[in-house]
């Protein structure tokens, strides 16, 4: 696994941040350099919402490389609240619990190890919302 | 110890894995008799970073403040992902307050966190950060039919010290700190389960370092117990924290409030943290609260803190009480699992 | 421009390959296609492939192959573009004979995926994916796949026994053809009772990845009656992360490519009598073919409903078995479907032979739609 690689992540990954385009004010995740709405060079990073809605979602069983202890998981497409989308495992959850539209908050996991003496990436992921009954729409 | 300042909590927050297992169920693989309901367990993808990761996140929405304000960042804990590495600067990076930040680990078996309390209260008192951050998290380790197995948990509590202000939840009013060489409980590098010294952690160990760090704060400051509406006291099982509140001349009501470790177990660095953390969410305004950590090997420190009217406004964080109420039951054999307790 | 045809064609059964290497499979595939031609030497050679830098750690496969051939000294090209590496090699092969630069091409796509473990095939079909925001969520493509079949049902209330009928229908046509990996037909309540891959994808709904090599010799059109000619061949790409598009259940690199291809070749949908889909699972199929103009969106699924494998006034649909049930060896299976078409038009499918074709399309994709290779064969 690569150190740099990881590293050069890390910080869109551990906070979620994207990029918004200054001029017509499309939002991007992960960051890009060309807005694909209106072409412009300006973006600026943007700080996405931390919140949304489920919009599909699968269980992964067979899983790739260096996922395989965390099988079967999650994995869905979010909706977030500022419009823009994410993949990300959900977690919390029984795959059977899932349901499009079910609203999710990104939290802070690992993702894999290098096995026990490589370094360990950490990211996102997403779960329900950590709430009393009353405050969950 | 008092500091030259006038400093208080502005901010803090716990977390709590959803994971949990009932000690019935530690019993009917090991036998034995539970000595608490059930205790915190964290997923396979969690671990101390995680853990503390959230707790932080908690503590800056509740404190209301910029993290690039936070001008320090210490982490207590025993169970470090990294032997070297920081766990403080991935949490400084997940919260977004690095990189001009001081940032480390703190190793005091189970007062790790109250340890970073006590640096976190002279930076601020100092003047030389306006915030400082203070975690004790834990993924604790117990050797599978060990006793400590039926307590050892998951969890941490994150707690953010600033000037005394109008963003001050419980101010400071003075700290002890009681430390022997106290061989009660120990994990040599490179093992993965602790040993300890049996019954030799109670009396020698627990209750003087407890008793004597308590006596000396309330001592320095002139109170006696009945001038403390709330206790706080390290709770590796049901039993010490109550017995030392009676020696200590607290009744229930004072401990109950921070007692969790009946539904959550042993978090280690986390277990002060918590209680203090469930004893605020209920506290009122001038309500003083003594805090009492534990730490084998061995030490304690002690704190007193007022509770100020900001305490009593209407938040939406996740009170502890939530997090304990929030779990999912699983058994003996994914609890190996979700530990790493099987070879593979 | 100068029109291109086809010369001679070759492949080897899609299987498990324990004995065989890249180039034992490149090199027979080759053999076959140069022989089949009947021609000189080819001047280019043309190398498609997804993995093998991944599984066997092997770079370099045009010189590589090119030596294995005995054709040292040509000038080679590897391709990859994942799942339609064979495709876009072709692609740049075709372009290569009509620009008049060579005059005899050989391409060729090579596939071996069983020197890897369960774990690593999982990550290697990954790998056209963004590895840093999608693959690391822990997906696989069986899984992308799984999140838009999901919408598509949910969306336009088709159920998965209709969708799952893309599979039966795949492998009634693979029975009998002799070099698909799975040639026996399977019962829908089979499918649908297998395992899950990826909820609520099942495990018999997806294609299986093996080993294998196809190849054809390109070269100008001669203008003499049954020859198979490059009727048209487009490329189109789409956006990385289907997170940024802006209807996951439409592949836009599709519709792009196709477009673009019947303008080239000059024909409507209604002409194509034979069709090789990039049927990588059942859904993607069925999106294909709709993205395609086959069938309306959401509709795509009553292609294979019906009684009748091919319906009259349709195209047949992956008359080997399809990525499903020929097998999918992955950057070689973009080749096998332009051969496969090439069979078909020239009459050479055998037992899977349909009625007089004229028109044959062949759609490949590399990632979950971010890239389509569309080619068109048409039997002058």
């Amino acid at each position: 696994m690569s150190v740099p690689r990881y590293w050069r992540e890390s910080k869109y990954r551990y906070r979620l941040i994207g990029k918004r385009c200054m001029r017509c004010g499309a939002l991007y995740y992960p960051r890009r350099a060309i807005c694909t709405r209106c072409g412009s060079k300006e973006l600026e990073e943007h700080q996405l919402s931390d919140r949304g809605r489920i919009v599909s979602w699968t269980v992964i069983r067979n899983p790739p490389k260096d996922y395989e202890r965390f099988a079967p998981y999650v994995v869905a497409l979010v909706e977030l609240e500022d419009g823009i989308r994410i993949l990300s495992q959900i977690v919390d959850v029984e795959p059977e619990e899932v349901k499009a539209g079910m609203m999710v908050e990104a939290t802070f996991r690992k993702i894999r190890e290098d096995g026990t003496s490589g370094i360990i990436e950490y990211g996102y992921k997403f779960r329900p919302p950590v709430e009393s009954k009353q405050d969950s729409s | 110890m008092r500091p030259s300042r006038p400093v208080g909590i502005v901010g803090y927050g716990a977390y709590i894995p959803m994971g949990r297992l009932r000690t019935s169920e530690i019993c009917r693989v090991w036998g034995g008799e539970p000595p608490i309901e059930e205790k915190a367990v964290s997923a396979m993808d969690e671990d101390a970073v995680t853990i503390a990761v959230e707790c932080a996140r908690y503590a800056l929405r509740r404190a209301n403040i910029q993290p690039k304000e936070l001008g320090a960042i210490y982490v207590g804990t025993e169970s470090k992902p990294y032997a070297v590495k920081p766990c403080g600067t991935i949490v400084a990076e997940a919260i977004g307050a690095s990189p001009q930040v001081a940032a480390a680990d703190y190793e005091f078996a189970c007062k790790a966190g109250t340890e970073a309390f006590q640096t976190c209260v002279a930076l601020v008192s100092s003047g030389m950060v306006k915030y400082a951050m203070a975690i004790g998290a834990d993924t604790a380790q117990g050797r599978p039919a060990d006793p400590l197995e039926y307590t050892v948990a998951c969890g941490g509590a994150a707690f953010i010290f600033g000037p005394r202000s109008e963003k001050t939840l419980a101010y400071l009013e003075g700290s002890y700190s009681y430390v022997t060489d106290t061989p009660d409980f120990w994990r040599r590098a490179h093992e993965i389960y602790p040993r300890h010294g049996g019954r030799f952690t109670g009396e020698p160990a627990y209750f003087k370092h407890i008793i004597e760090a308590a006596r000396g704060l309330m001592a320095e400051l002139g109170y006696g117990p009945n001038d403390f509406k709330y206790a706080v006291f390290h709770q590796p099982n049901v039993k010490f924290p109550i017995r030392v509140a009676r020696m200590l001349g607290f009744g229930m009501d004072a401990i109950k409030p921070g007692l969790v470790v009946q539904h959550v177990g042993n978090t280690y660095a986390g277990s002060t943290p918590i209680g203090l953390a469930a004893t605020l969410d209920q506290a009122r305004c001038g309500d003083r609260i003594l805090v009492v950590s534990y730490g084998s090997g061995a030490g304690s420190d002690a704190f007193s803190f007022v509770v100020e009217d900001r305490a009593e406004v209407p938040n939406r964080d996740p009170p502890v009480s939530l997090f304990i109420s929030r779990k999912r039951y699983i058994d003996y054999a994914t609890y190996i699992k979700h530990r790493g307790k099987i070879l593979r | 421009m100068r029109s291109v045809s086809i010369a001679g064609v070759g492949l080897t059964q899609v299987s498990e390959h324990w004995e065989r290497s890249l180039a034992d499979l490149f090199v027979e595939a080759a053999v076959k296609a140069i022989e089949d031609a009947d021609v000189e030497e080819p001047e280019a050679v043309y190398v498609a492939n997804s993995g093998s830098s991944y599984i066997q750690g092997q770079l370099n496969l045009g010189a590589m192959m090119a030596d294995a051939l005995g054709k040292a000294g040509v000038p080679a090209f590897t391709v990859e573009a994942g799942a339609a590496s064979g495709a876009v090699a072709f692609h740049e092969g075709v372009k290569a004979v009509a620009s008049g630069l060579y005059d005899i091409v050989l391409v060729g796509g090579v596939e071996k995926v069983s020197d890897a473990s369960p774990e690593e095939i999982a990550r290697f079909l990954s790998m056209p994916e963004d590895q840093e925001y999608t693959a690391y969520t822990g997906i696989t493509n069986f899984g992308l796949n799984a999140l838009i079949y999901r919408h598509y049902m949910e969306r336009f209330g088709v159920r998965q026994e209709d969708i799952a009928m893309l599979a039966v229908r795949c492998h009634e046509h693979a029975e009998g053809c002799p070099h698909a990996m799975y040639p026996f037909k399977l019962s829908l309540e089979r499918i649908l009772s297998s395992p899950m891959e990826a909820d609520p994808l099942h495990i018999l709904e997806c294609s299986g990845t093996g080993d294998g090599a196809a190849a054809v010799i390109i070269q100008p059109s001669k203008g003499v009656s049954g020859e198979v000619e490059v009727a048209a061949h487009s490329l189109s790409t789409d956006l990385i992360h289907i997170t940024g598009r802006p209807d996951i259940v439409t592949f836009e690199a599709v519709k792009r490519a196709s477009e673009k291809a019947f303008r080239m070749a000059g024909i409507s949908r209604r002409d194509v009598d034979v069709v090789e889909i990039h049927d990588e699972t059942t859904i993607t199929g069925i999106i294909s073919l709709e993205d395609m103009g086959f069938a309306e969106k959401g509709k795509g699924a009553t292609l294979f409903t019906g009684q009748e494998p091919a319906v009259s006034g349709k195209p047949s649909v992956n008359t080997f078995g399809g990525l499903k049930a020929r097998g999918n060896p992955v950057g070689a299976t973009g080749l096998y479907q332009i051969v496969e078409i090439a069979m078909q038009l020239e009459g050479e499918a055998g037992r899977c032979q349909v009625d007089k074709p004229e028109f044959g399309l062949a759609q490949s994709l590399g990632g979950l739609g971010s890239i389509c290779a569309i080619t068109i064969l048409r039997r002058h």
